[in-house]
């Protein structure tokens, strides 16, 4: 019988830049095999029983901290979530003594996200619990991107030789910057558009193309990743209106014809119906934006599951 | 047979797994009546092979589809902080609810797979009785289970190797005891 002890390298996750493709298509395997858990009739295995996941949200969010604490209860753990809004942070701690005051009550694995890029390595050099990177600034979002490509290859059966097309707010979103570099590793062409206001400068270094409309960006591409206008993130407009943004960057039924014959549309969500995305087109037949929801609850599981073994396997 | 691990027994070969199969076969029909609610379940890997050929030969004898599903019990071991078990997907038929489920697997020695595949197998509902079937009882429990069915039962040291091999044919099926 062959045994073979597959794990991680780092005993955080913090980004897509730190994973080879060994170490991706270890978490999509895993994750895989751990999909189906999420169908039973009890959904609960008792693989993590006696570990204690804390996420520490430190940026408002529903969706991927409510998926995190599924997929840990899912495997058994006890989650607890610290939120912002709740913590002495308000009291003028810094982020450095609540995490140690939080590592003091010994849990097994963090969740981190912050609003500032950066924060979870910062945390990752004072604190000897494993980390995972649940979004932080515009840097990076590893766990998204990652659901984003299990979602692909489960569709696609191959994310090598696919050309995929990222379209939106390039400048102030990290999904883009994990997918482009989680996809380009797999062996995908990524081409990447926005308004010029809010494209960064110098992305072409992390590995993609730049497109100058959506129309030359999707063209042929089997997927397209929207990504939402993060509206609460702007001091100034970067752009003129939202009708003007819907009209030049938006997907549509008209537009998504330039796609690849099978290709998927999908979105980080929230989305904005009308404005990135037209609701046809949100809820069409070639939409996967519910699927990359249910895929991220089988991932993080797979994360949360090799992070924690990683560590038992080391003491 | 010698090797540099030292002795080795071929104590069952592919005719001898064939005949085994077939009696544990008639042996499961004969306690489970034409019953509509038996569904095979085989423990990854090796015990999901064994079902398919216990299944299929139930379901040729009887004229009927007899559910299969196989069951990965990686996520329920207690020896998890040991080794990382690679996760795959368990594939069970429907919900176990009120069936019979005839649990399948290669070799029986210390129970303990049969203990996490006794929790895995209740998260699909609950099942009006369980089972167990194995190729070979080699002995050595460290817990109270036992076998309904058994192809072969043999003397083994603790330390001795218990080798199943399948092919996908059958041909080159085969049990061999490698002595430590």
């Amino acid at each position: 019988m062959t045994d073979e002890l597959k794990t991680l390298k780092n005993k955080n996750l913090l980004g897509m830049a730190d994973l080879d493709r060994d170490e991706t298509e270890l978490i999509l395997d895993t994750a895989s095999g751990l999909k189906e858990i999420n169908f039973r009739p009890i959904k609960k295995v008792p693989t993590l029983q006696g570990r204690t996941q804390i996420n520490l949200f430190f940026e408002p969010s529903t969706r991927t901290r409510t998926s995190f604490e599924i997929a840990g209860k899912r495997l058994g753990a006890d989650t607890i979530n610290f939120s912002a809004s709740t913590s002495s942070l308000v009291k003028g701690e810094t982020l450095i003594d609540t995490a140690k005051n939080i590592e003091a009550m010994v849990p097994d694995i963090l969740v981190i996200r912050h609003s500032a890029a950066g924060a979870p390595y910062l945390l990752s050099q004072h604190l000897d619990c494993p980390i995972i990177n649940a979004g932080d600034g515009a840097h990076e979002h590893p766990s998204q991107a990652l659901l984003d490509i299990f979602t692909v290859r489960e569709k696609k059966g191959k994310i090598d030789g696919l050309k995929l097309a990222i379209v939106g707010d390039i400048a102030h979103s990290r999904v883009a910057r994990s997918d482009v570099m989680g996809f380009t590793k797999m062996g995908a062409s990524v081409v990447v558009a926005g308004p010029s206001t809010l494209m960064p400068p110098e992305i072409e270094r992390l590995g993609c193309e730049t497109a100058n409309s959506i129309d030359e960006a999707i063209e042929g591409a089997d997927v397209v990743i929207m990504l939402r206008i993060q509206l609460e993130r702007f001091e100034t407009s970067p752009l003129p209106s939202l009708r003007e943004y819907s009209e030049l960057w938006g997907l549509n039924t008209k537009n998504v014809e330039l796609t690849a014959p099978g290709a998927i549309i999908m979105h980080p969500g929230p989305i904005n119906r009308g404005v990135e995305i037209s609701p046809e087109v949100a809820d069409g037949r070639r939409s996967v934006i519910l699927d990359q929801v249910q895929n991220g609850v089988a991932v993080r599981m797979a994360l949360l599951y090799l992070l924690t073994r990683r560590t038992t396997q080391n003491e | 047979m010698e090797s540099e691990m030292g002795e080795s027994k071929t104590v069952m070969d592919y005719g001898r797994i064939a005949t085994s199969l077939d009696r544990m076969a008639a042996q499961i029909r004969e306690c489970n009546p034409g019953n509509p609610d038996l569904v095979f379940v085989g423990i990854r890997a090796r015990g999901d092979y064994l079902a398919t050929r216990l299944a299929d030969r139930v379901s040729k004898a009887e004229g009927r589809d007899i559910p299969l599903g196989a069951l990965d019990i990686g996520l329920y071991r207690d020896d998890a902080d040991k080794v990382i078990p690679e996760v795959r997907a368990s594939e069970i038929p429907g919900s176990l609810e009120a069936k019979v489920v005839v649990l399948v697997d290669d070799v029986l020695f210390t129970g303990r797979t049969i203990r996490a595949a006794l929790d895995a197998l209740m998260n699909y509902g609950r099942p009006q009785k369980i089972e167990l079937a194995v190729l070979v009882d080699r002995g050595h429990r460290e817990l109270p289970i036992q076998p309904n069915y058994v192809g072969l039962t043999v003397e083994t040291s603790v330390v001795d190797k218990v080798e199943v091999n399948m092919s996908e044919d059958g041909k080159k099926d085969s049990v061999i005891i490698r002595k430590k």
